[in-house]
């Protein structure tokens, strides 16, 4: 929703970036509040499935609607900082440039993420997870929250969609499938859950596994030629590009076995080895 | 028109069913969705592919073959992967079973491909067979509706007068009471694991001789019949296989009246109702005690 909103305020609009950006969000907000009001009612497997379902039928919307480009997809607009059209113009090009705005705009929200759970609704949220009963029972306003939780959600995914619009500069509604946010959850559990901190770790380790390590298995060193040996002996060498998802599947399985906060859990038990060193 | 339509609906209905019903054995012993369960069908599968094709052998022996080979797979998979975990949580163990679903459908890319393949099914969809006079179904469609009811009544024997069945159901009550009552709870989950992974096989089996084969087939046919299970409430399991048969005539006589949305109205139809009712239509509503 966000790459798409951006996208289409910038281009048929003609808002400037960081007008549409914020607009784009607020309707993933918006969304997401929409997707939140059955989450009131549901648990587990049942919210599960009622967010894949609206995921897929958003999906199908954005697939069957013209103004969004239909299967085809669109070309994200040329990413300007300042009005387009006018002397205030600023065109950002080349990766290292988006990099830095990207980079800008990760730390603010970071920040206001961090801030956020140290307020009054930051503790809301952590007390309906722990347990929502007993959070209801404190006076916690369980309605308010679940969707509010929701918005907030979405208003990140949104900003993040929206920017991610311009890394690749062309989407469709298959970019965004089950298999990204299956990736997301990845990248969260390896960080640690329920750390912000955490999940960026993550995020930035998952991120270099999958589009640097692993992208080109037969050139790393010593493992490389293994592979390709065993692909010959047993499997396909054409095959061996799936070899990312394998490892991505073992680390996830392992994170949960041996170490379920993920690094955030070792960070954890490093700052506690040294403050109490030499015992 | 209007027979073929329900008749087929049906029979894809209770193929959701059946995997719904493999989805929902391990649901209701360890409160566990098993996400890779779609995944483990397609690899038995692609297990039948290969020893058919490769090693030539008949379907008849490949078939059972298979199902042997889709139970190891189920209890190696609880073994290997779920039981060393610490005190898990059901997020936790949520995760588990994603890594193994990208694990295993790694694996099949990587020994078979991306591409499409046929699989040589012994019913075929396009073959018809006269039951009786002026009325004709599709091999395919008997198989199934066989298959299902087969099942079912399987399940229930085995669920209401087997020793394991009891034991089964004991566990799911209360794990700790049932250890006490000498049941060996953690080869209660293996066995479990190893018949979810037997009828989620024989379920993508019938799945792939409909469309094709390649690693990504069972991701869809896995969420219907993961939303199917949902609808009927994933503890009952006729509820199971009643909600995989609405939601297989719904999406046939929705998707022959509007054929542009019918992948995705399965799913409104379900977010309507289960937003109505929280624990699907055949499921007690279970209230959460402080």
């Amino acid at each position: 929703m966000g790459a798409y909103g951006t996208s289409l305020i910038m281009m048929h609009l003609h808002f400037p970036f960081p007008v549409a950006i914020i607009l784009a969000a607020l309707i993933a907000a918006l969304l997401g509040f929409v997707i939140g009001l059955p989450a009131l009612r549901l648990e587990g497997p049942y919210l599960a499935i009622a967010t894949l379902g609206f995921g897929l039928t958003i999906m199908h919307v954005i697939g069957r609607w013209e103004i969004f480009g239909g299967r085809m997809g669109i070309t994200a607009p040329p990413l300007d900082l300042g009005i387009p059209g006018s002397a205030w113009s600023l065109v950002l090009k080349g990766d290292v440039q988006i990099y830095y705005l990207i980079l800008v705009i990760a730390v603010l929200l970071v920040i206001g993420a961090r801030n956020l759970m140290k307020t009054r609704v930051g503790r809301a949220f952590m007390s309906i997870r722990d347990d929502d009963i007993a959070a209801e029972v404190m006076g916690v306003n369980l309605t308010i929250f679940k969707t509010m939780s929701f918005a907030v959600s979405a208003f990140y995914a949104g900003i993040a969609g929206g920017l991610y619009g311009f890394v690749v500069s062309f989407f469709d509604p298959f970019s965004f499938n089950l298999i990204l946010s299956i990736l997301f959850l990845v990248m969260v559990v390896v960080g640690g859950l329920g750390s912000v901190l955490g999940a960026i770790m993550g995020a930035v380790l998952i991120t270099y596994l999958q589009y640097d390590l692993l992208k080109n298995v037969e050139n790393l060193p010593y493992l490389g030629g293994l592979l390709v040996a065993v692909s010959k002996q047993w499997f396909t060498v054409i095959g061996l590009a799936n070899f990312s998802g394998i490892a991505l599947g073992l680390i996830m399985i392992a994170i949960v076995i041996f170490e379920p906060l993920g690094m955030f859990g070792i960070w954890i038990r490093i700052k506690k080895y040294w403050k109490t060193w030499p015992f | 028109m209007f027979e073929m339509l329900l008749i087929e609906g049906l029979a894809i209905g209770a193929c959701y069913g059946l995997f719904g019903v493999a989805v929902a054995i391990i649901y209701k012993t360890s409160d566990v969705v098993n996400f890779a369960q779609g995944e483990m069908g397609m690899l038995a599968t692609f297990v039948a592919y290969h020893i058919m094709t490769a090693y030539g052998w008949p379907f008849y022996l490949a078939f059972p073959a298979t199902l042997l080979f889709a139970i190891l797979l189920g209890m190696a998979i609880e073994i290997c992967f779920l039981r060393p975990a610490k005190e898990p949580t059901v997020l936790g163990l949520l995760i588990l079973t994603l890594g193994a679903e990208m694990l295993l459908m790694g694996l099949a890319g990587w020994k078979w491909g991306a591409e499409q393949k046929d699989f040589p099914f012994l019913l075929s969809v396009h073959k018809n067979v006269e039951i009786f006079p002026g009325f004709a179904l599709n091999e395919w469609t008997i198989g199934v509706f066989v298959l299902t009811a087969v099942v079912m009544v399987l399940l229930f024997l085995f669920f209401r007068y087997s020793k394991l069945g009891i034991a089964m159901r004991a566990t799911q009550q209360n794990e700790n009471a049932a250890k006490i009552m000498g049941i060996k709870v953690e080869r209660v989950f293996s066995i479990t694991w190893g018949m979810s992974s037997l009828i989620g096989a024989l379920a993508a089996m019938f799945f792939a001789a409909r469309s094709v084969l390649d690693p990504n087939f069972m991701m869809e046919p896995f969420m219907r019949a993961f939303a199917a299970a949902v609808l009927g409430g994933l503890t009952s399991i006729p509820g199971v296989v009643i909600g995989g048969l609405i939601l297989g005539i719904t999406e046939n006589f929705f998707g022959y009246a509007w054929p542009e949305w019918k992948p995705i109205v399965a799913f409104v139809v379900i977010i309507l109702i289960i937003t109505v009712r929280p624990s699907g239509l055949f499921a007690k509503h279970y209230v959460k005690k402080v």
